[in-house]
């Protein structure tokens, strides 16, 4: 019966993924299973990439168990008879081992990942286990029905796999893990609820500091920047908080890393990603941030962009001249 | 299957259409103008210049028109300030990787990039070119590629790997991904062109040959002789604004005449010697049963694909020439005598729909006691560029006639420049010749069209013969790989490298498409229905050549046969580092 009761638990539970995008788990599980095909897969997400975000492969050492029971939950749910753990380089080296161990005969395979942050994008993630060029696919159709060759697909993140691990056995609690750093005493990885503010986790984590700083909460390039009097909310995206001191930080430095990180990371298939990024670090270089080409190409990347990442781009540098370089776009 | 009719609106005016039409297509078909660079209809659309934006009722944000498929119901905008201004703002940064040099673009008096600059009143100074001192690469003497324009579309990419050939690669270069020749021992280019038709930035074209041309055309001790091959009266046109495959056989004689032409021949006359000399072959291989299939061999790009993908199938390649390589060794060799002039101051000019035509000509093993059958190789575009530059205009042009020492092709020579053409002739003339009846079967339409993979099988002399007809070299090496598990699969196989055959060649006039290429093809066709005379054979002036000339299997050898080698790479010539 725990098999048939897997979604349901999962839906009452409200899990939602943990890669980022926060999708209901329950609901991406049940388009998969509701497809019909002669072969479905299920792939565990270990591409985390981002700066300030390592919570994936603090799970994958401490309790990898969990991330593939989780993976066989869904896989005896769904009716997958393969499953895939994309993992990236670094965690391919260290965990590897100890995660086929756990495997076993289990039809998983782990499959190391090459290109950079794009690879971690899911239907990325399908083209790149199939020997292709390693970039978004169109949607639709989506991976419930087209994924990987061809066939229904279910991607979770490393963290929802554990959760549903323990949803599974009853033990959930709404928590969620926060990658904590930056300039902090303490930095780590650590479980509380997932209503926590991202005051309270510094707080408890003994991270508060006592200097003039701002934070980036949900990826340490990809995050949102909010200042000391606005960190009454949770945490988001992938669940990181990256603490900056303002004294410290160069601004243009720091915009430069996120940029660079950008253009390192994407596919460079469509226009606004590949050159308007470009022309964002060709500003920040020159420290030149004029206005209305800021406008333009935040306003191109933000509603032309291909996919998720050029989408997503602006929002820390908007946040950033906002907030901490008082330009207001 | 049957497709669901449905009924759409854009930009408020009721139109029907089939479910799963993308919105791009709908709307050019229906008058509706949306700007893209990087679709093809040749290709899968790939979403990546982010120009097609239209909106859609109902849904949140913009979506690209070129891969956005339509339902029952859907209402879309094409034009609205916030997309222009999208557009604008993307037109503005694809400009500012695209290196501009308009003034030595060959591209540049019906450039697609231009024309959207003005139309979106773009400031093309607002950035400095990213892509300023990129490198410029000529691969063999056919196809130079100016990374400098590239605009990341990738087409080129695609068509390469759609062709087989794979030779054009991505590759990270720090933080971008770009196009670059491969670098792999088992990858060459094989000058089929396609890439230069499929790229909207003018970044690959021809070598160009024009100044070599016109300087010869200065120089009063040259005897300059055009020749022409058969699909190029059907697209040349194109260029000078006439309708898709109108024939301009005479305007092109003319236009010719008038830049200096001291005579004109028609290539499709020599492919009449092309199929006297395959058809004898290839009976002779079927009754033998010996290196079966034949494989056609008047595509270069073909044969140096199989040379240096494929060598193991050399022995396949039927030996006769190319039909412009023969017609060369004719002028130089039967012209020459037969007007008493110099061979050495004859300088050979093909026009072929071709860029690896470039490459043929310097094959070493073609040569005539040292004379190259053809001299130069201009495309069809090239043509055009040269003739405009001179302000020659095809569609006002006085009307000419070819030098009649060599005649008029036969229908089956004109055929030649659409895919299919060259066994059609073959068969035609084969039958009969085994047969010996009057009345031998002329036309054989399964052959025709634009379909990649025609198949049909023939009787011989009482014997069925299996044939393929391919276009596309990905299609060919579909067939090779099938040849090499089953080796009886076929008797006979044409490939032609670009798609529809040369009327479909990388020398071709931009834009092309299927559509465009069954219209150019149609053009050939009607020129074959009304001709007399639709067998090579019967041809008068090849007649003639036969008893005059090719008259002893020493120079039928010499003029009309050669041979192939397996090939190693090429080195990537680097013409700007």
């Amino acid at each position: 019966m725990a098999k048939q009761n897997i979604i349901l638990k999962l839906k009452k539970a409200n899990l939602l993924g943990r890669g980022g995008a926060g999708f209901p788990t329950w609901l991406k599980w049940k388009l998969v299973k509701k497809a019909k095909a002669e072969r479905k897969f299920v792939i565990c997400n270990a591409s985390e990439g981002e700066p300030g975000v390592f919570k994936d492969g603090f799970l994958l050492e401490k309790f990898p168990e969990e991330v593939i029971n989780g993976m066989i939950l869904a896989m005896e749910g769904l009716g997958a008879s393969e499953g895939y753990v994309y993992l990236n380089p670094l965690y391919f080296k260290k965990y590897g081992k100890n995660l086929k161990r756990i495997i076993g005969k289990k039809p998983i395979i782990l499959f190391e990942k090459k290109k950079g942050y794009i690879g971690g994008e899911e239907t990325a993630l399908c083209e790149a286990i199939e020997g292709k060029r390693v970039e978004p696919r169109m949607k639709p159709p989506y991976l419930a029905e087209k994924g990987l060759f061809g066939f229904p697909t279910l991607v979770n993140n490393v963290e929802t796999f554990y959760y549903a691990s323990r949803i599974s056995r009853g033990e959930y609690k709404n928590t969620r893990f926060y990658s904590v750093n930056g300039d902090i005493k303490k930095p780590g990885v650590f479980e509380f609820s997932e209503s926590l503010t991202i005051k309270e986790v510094l707080k408890k984590t003994n991270n508060y500091p006592d200097f003039d700083f701002y934070v980036q909460s949900g990826g340490g390039a990809a995050g949102e920047i909010f200042l000391g009097s606005e960190l009454a909310r949770p945490v988001t995206g992938a669940g990181s908080i990256t603490v900056y001191d303002k004294r410290k930080t160069d601004p243009h430095a720091l915009m430069k890393k996120w940029v660079e990180f950008f253009m390192k990371g994407n596919c460079d298939k469509c226009l606004p990603c590949r050159e308007g990024l470009f022309r964002l670090k060709e500003m920040i270089r020159k420290k030149d941030l004029n206005k209305e080409a800021l406008n333009e190409i935040f306003f191109s990347l933000e509603e032309t962009s291909f996919c998720a990442l050029g989408r997503g781009a602006p929002v820390p540098f908007k946040s950033f001249l906002k907030k901490v370089m008082n330009i207001d776009l | 299957m049957r497709r669901k009719k449905i009924k759409v609106s854009i930009n408020g005016r009721e139109i029907s259409c089939f479910k799963g039409q993308t919105v791009l297509d709908v709307a050019r078909k229906n008058g509706l103008k949306i700007p893209s660079l990087c679709y093809h209809p040749d290709l899968e659309a790939s979403a990546g210049c982010r120009l097609c934006l239209v909106s859609i009722k109902d849904r949140k944000g913009f979506f690209t028109a070129c891969s956005t498929k339509l339902e029952d119901g859907m209402v879309i905008i094409t034009d609205s300030p916030e997309i222009r201004r999208l557009r604008k703002i993307n037109l503005e940064m694809l400009f500012a990787q695209h290196v501009e040099s308009c003034r030595d673009c060959m591209r540049s008096y019906n450039c697609r990039l231009l024309a959207l600059a003005q139309e979106y009143d773009l400031d093309l100074s607002k950035f400095k070119d990213r892509k300023r001192n990129y490198p410029i690469l000529q691969f063999g003497p056919a196809v130079v590629f100016k990374s400098e324009k590239c605009i990341d579309c990738r087409n080129c990419v695609e068509i390469c790997k759609k062709q087989g050939v794979g030779f054009l690669e991505l590759e990270d270069h720090d933080s971008f991904i770009e196009v670059v020749p491969s670098k792999k021992k088992d990858k060459d280019c094989v000058y089929c062109g396609q890439c230069i038709v499929h790229c909207p930035a003018a970044a690959f074209e021809e070598v160009d040959s024009i100044k070599d041309v016109e300087a010869v055309l200065k120089d009063r001790k040259k005897f300059v002789v055009f020749q022409f091959a058969p699909s190029i009266r059907a697209s040349i046109g194109e260029e000078f604004g006439l309708p898709y495959g109108t024939i301009v056989t005479d305007k092109l004689i003319g236009a010719l005449r008038q830049l200096g032409a001291q005579r004109v021949f028609d290539v499709s006359v020599a492919a009449d010697v092309t199929t006297i000399e395959e058809a004898n072959e290839l009976i002779e291989r079927v009754q033998k049963q010996k290196k079966l299939p034949m494989f056609t061999s008047c595509c270069p790009a073909w044969v140096k694909f199989v040379e240096f993908y494929y060598p193991r199938f050399i022995s396949r390649l039927t030996s006769v020439r190319s039909p412009h390589i023969i017609l060369g060794g004719i002028i130089k060799k039967y012209v020459a005598e037969k007007e008493k002039i110099d061979p050495k101051k004859i300088v050979v000019v093909s026009i072929m729909p071709c860029v690896s035509k470039k490459y043929e000509i310097t094959r070493k093993e073609l040569q005539l006691q040292g004379l190259n059958p053809v001299d130069y190789v201009l495309t069809t575009h090239e043509l055009a560029c040269l003739l405009k530059s001179r302000d020659i205009d095809l569609s006002f042009v006085k009307e000419g006639k070819l030098d009649h020492l060599l005649g008029e092709p036969s229908g089956a020579g004109v055929i030649y420049g659409a895919s299919g053409g060259v066994t059609e002739s073959a068969l035609r003339t084969a039958i009969r010749k085994l047969t010996g009846r009057k009345n031998a079967r002329i036309n054989f339409k399964k052959v025709r069209g634009m379909e990649e993979v025609k198949e049909a099988e023939v009787i011989l002399g009482g014997v069925p013969l299996r044939v393929a007809v391919v276009n596309g070299l990905g299609n060919a090496k579909d067939i090779l790989e099938k040849l090499k598990k089953n080796p009886k699969l076929y008797d006979y196989v044409e490939v032609m490298a670009c798609f529809g055959g040369c009327i479909g060649g990388g020398g071709q006039p931009v834009p092309t498409s299927k559509e465009i290429r069954a219209r150019r093809a149609k053009g050939l066709y009607k020129i074959d229905e009304k001709k007399q005379i639709r067998l090579a054979d019967d041809n008068p002036a090849v007649k003639e050549l036969y008893k005059n000339f090719l008259n002893n299997k020493e120079t039928i050898h010499k003029i009309c046969h050669t041979k192939y080698f397996p090939k190693k790479k090429e080195k990537v010539k680097i013409i700007r580092k």
